[in-house]
């Protein structure tokens, strides 16, 4: 996807620990691809390019104007990619939850790196290995030595690596905020500060909510979302069904709510409030039809895998980081 | 010994990477193909509640999500014992068609189109969506992008994202469909319909009424000799979201035919040391190695695995083309690896035939969306076709319905050691002494596993569709001679 205009944008697509939703999200601008295309040469996207790793070694340093690098820090091969981005584009921004928060698969630093590969490769119940054999990143065959990376126990976000200067939220980002910055970028506007989240608002989610809202103090227990009937139009938190939406920022277009399924943070935090689990402590105790605080917390410990759910998208660069081995 | 090392290819949900191992002569000796990433959503799916895993592993696919989302949910049911209301299975398998139409739309334009209207040997710059349109135009490119955002659009409205769906909850879905929604579903089905039946002319036209690339189908170095997997309904007619696997061996004949949660007797899994993916096989045969045939217990778990391994599709216009193909390539079971790509297209008119039924059915706008909850959750499988293969979900839950053990056999993994072979195979009938290893040859070689649609595909699933290649010619030594490479 290049043409022979040099005046056009260069830019990069790489994916780390990722799912390929990011990507998909670049897709999914359907008929406006061919004006993404029209504006920008794309010099390096290994879902849909032919340039590889060589290709982008011979780059000269800061020759890509801006790379777009989704998905977690999970191997050594993530990690060589996000230092060799770096070190060749002007513009590096962590696109997507996984790179900017360590996203879904940094809920791997719950456990470690040896629980996982013993429940994957040994454990599960369809798996037949009775030597215990285990991928290794150096193996000798009979024709010669293979490698894989290295698989790290830490799941890490891309500015716990290399330094990032713009972060664009979501799991996966929503593709009108890609073309929104896309076209800011384009157009040649000054860009914020570095170090700035784009494509996201600074409001929480509950601003933009079309649920009703009552401000009381309502809640006498949190529930499941299958043990009670969503009534589909009140506040999930005021019917005691947990939801991120306070300590999650706006720009997602409220797909989940649309779909009456609480928010689950991809966003990630609001500016105010970085740890999104200290901003749902103090959110859900505003809600809780309780003033003892024993009380509370009591209401509080009903919520199912409060660590899990309150982090679900940002472990990595959360207060906890991960499990202590 | 001369090695050349194909990386990065892309991914299966990450990377993927080949090592073609020849004899001084330049034979073919070995090829492995290795995937170098793991991520053990097995493993930290624990400690979450059950209800929130449907949610957790579409993050394994961005490209198939909804695959993920609907074995999940299915696996969920059983845990709490329920079965879902009719009319949130009926929402559920809408959504699925759409989402079959997205992805299988996405993979024969933007992927297998390429090898076959630009032309295999064409040039690479050119060998990709965009090359796709300028032969056939940007009236009928623009006109698959439309098809492909419909089905977007669909899933979207029914499930939350399109991408990173929602719609699932214990018993159910937790959003309906109005009489509106609905009529504009019906109206993109029909659209649907008629693009299905299009795309499988357009294959007519260029692939079956060129003589050069049926002889590549049928008589190139593509074929494997393996055992079949599909869902099938009562009557043994492809289903994607619901039914019995059946397995078919190299002959067509029944080999079993399980329930969901029977699969740990007819499937295991094997660890090589070199990959970070497992390798599936027919546990009652066992693993017989990296070898085809009647004996291994290697099978495919693709589109032509399950026309293969049933009797036939469902829908009138599906089943029209699913005879034409069988005629057409010599009767079952078909072993062409890159049938698949016609065998892809049937199912996608399927899909669309039967989201067309789906979305006219008078109980998909019922109100009735979630069962009712009165068992202590406890353990549940789940099975649903993926795009990419027989997708398997497990979870063990306590007596609160919170993970205790999870356990998934995804789409791709089936197809691991196929590919593997696959590869090899191509690699052997097109590398050999004299010939000059070439962008072309490369073509060539990824064309083996890019009919199977895996997952590391997810690439050329999108725009525009080419793989990133580089072949290192080694000296036995290991030092570098030289590199081909394609760019973009």
């Amino acid at each position: 996807m290049s043409s022979a205009s040099k005046e056009k944008l260069k830019m990069a697509v790489y994916w780390g620990a990722a799912c390929g939703g990011c990507c998909v999200s670049v897709l999914d601008v359907h008929e406006k691809l061919f004006d993404v295309v029209a504006a920008a040469d794309l010099v390096f996207w290994p879902i849909a390019l032919d340039t590889k790793y060589a290709d982008v070694e011979a780059m000269a340093d800061k020759s890509i104007d801006i790379t777009l690098y989704n998905g977690a820090v999970r191997n050594s091969e993530n990690e060589h990619l996000a230092h060799l981005l770096r070190q060749k584009s002007k513009v590096l921004v962590a696109y997507g939850a996984c790179a900017q928060l360590g996203g879904i698969p940094g809920l791997a630093n719950f456990t470690t790196k040896e629980d996982l590969f013993r429940r994957v490769y040994e454990e599960t119940e369809s798996t037949v290995n009775p030597d215990k054999v285990r991928p290794q990143p150096e193996v000798k065959v009979d024709e010669g030595t293979l490698e894989i990376p290295v698989f790290y126990n830490d799941v890490r976000a891309l500015d716990q690596v290399v330094d990032v200067d713009y972060y664009i939220p979501g799991c996966p980002p929503q593709s009108e905020r890609l073309l929104e910055v896309f076209g800011l970028i384009v157009s040649g506007a000054e860009l914020p500060p570095r170090g700035s989240v784009i494509g996201a608002q600074a409001k929480p989610l509950c601003d933009e909510c079309e649920r009703k809202k009552t401000d009381e103090k309502l809640v006498k227990r949190f529930y499941r979302p299958w043990e009670i009937q969503d009534d589909g139009e009140t506040c999930f938190i005021e019917q005691g069904i947990l939801c991120m939406g306070p300590a999650t920022r706006a720009g997602c277009g409220h797909r989940c709510l649309n779909a009456n399924s609480p928010c689950r943070g991809c966003y990630g935090p609001t500016p105010d409030m970085p740890d999104p689990g200290a901003k749902m402590m103090s959110a859900i105790a505003t809600s809780i039809d309780a003033n003892d605080p024993a009380d509370i917390e009591k209401i509080i410990e009903n919520i199912a895998d409060v660590a899990g759910t309150f982090y679900r998208f940002s472990l990595p660069k959360s207060i906890i980081r991960r499990k202590l081995t | 010994m001369k090695r050349y090392t194909i990386d990065p290819i892309t991914r299966l949900e990450g990377h993927g990477k080949i090592e073609i191992f020849c004899t001084d002569d330049g034979d073919v000796e070995n090829v492995y193909f290795q995937v170098p990433e793991l991520r053990g959503f097995e493993k930290f799916c624990e400690g979450r509640p059950v209800e929130e895993v449907s949610q957790i592993v579409t993050k394994i696919c961005g490209v198939c999500p909804g695959c993920h989302h609907m074995a999940s949910g299915k696996a969920i049911d059983a845990v709490f014992g329920v079965r879902p209301t009719a009319t949130a299975a009926k929402l559920r398998e809408l959504f699925y068609m759409a989402h079959f139409v997205h992805s299988h739309t996405a993979h024969f334009y933007a992927l297998a189109a390429p090898d076959f209207v630009v032309g295999p040997t064409a040039p690479k710059g050119e060998r990709n969506i965009l090359g796709v349109i300028g032969k056939v135009g940007v009236e009928i490119g623009t006109e698959v992008i439309k098809q492909r955002r419909f089905a977007q659009e669909i899933q979207a409205l029914l499930a939350g994202h399109q991408t990173h769906c929602v719609m699932n909850t214990p018993g159910g879905v937790k959003r309906g469909l109005s009489e509106e929604e609905r009529r504009d579903v019906e109206e993109k089905a029909r659209g649907f319909v008629e693009f299905g039946k299009f795309s499988l002319k357009i294959f007519d036209d260029v692939v079956l009424k060129n003589k050069t690339y049926v002889d590549i189908i049928l008589n190139g170095p593509y074929s494997l000799t393996l055992h079949s997997m599909g869902l099938v309904d009562d009557d043994n007619k492809v289903n994607f979201y619901d039914g019995k696997v059946r397995v078919v061996d190299t002959s067509g004949k029944e080999h079993c035919k399980y329930a969901p949660e029977e699969y740990r007797d007819f499937v295991a899994e094997r660890v090589e040391p070199w990959s970070y993916l497992k390798f599936p096989y027919l546990k009652k045969i066992g693993w017989k190695g990296f070898v085809d045939g009647q004996d291994s217990g290697v099978y495919h778990a693709t589109p032509l695995s399950r026309l293969n391994a049933a009797d036939g599709m469902a829908t009138p216009h599906a089943q029209e083309a699913y005879e034409k193909m069988y005629e057409t390539l010599g009767g079952k079971p078909v072993h062409a690896t890159l049938a698949m790509h016609w065998a892809r297209l049937i199912e996608l008119l399927y899909s669309a035939e039967r989201c067309l039924e789906l979305a006219k059915d008078p109980e998909i706008t019922g109100t009735d969306l979630r069962a009712k909850l009165d068992k202590t959750p406890s353990e549940g499988v789940g099975i649903v076709e993926a795009q990419r293969g027989t997708l398997t979900h497990h979870y063990w839950t306590d007596k609160n319905g919170i993970v205790e053990k999870a356990n998934i056999v995804v789409g791709t993994t089936n197809n691991n050691a196929a590919i593997c072979m696959s590869l090899k195979k191509a690699a052997q009938g097109i590398i050999k002494k004299g010939v000059e290893v070439d962008d072309g040859i490369l073509n060539m070689i990824e064309m083996a596993f890019r009919a199977y649609d895996p997952c590391f595909s997810c690439a050329t699933h999108s725009l525009p569709g080419q793989m990133p290649m580089a072949v290192n010619f080694r000296d036995p030594n290991g030092h570098l001679l030289r590199t081909i490479r394609r760019d973009g």
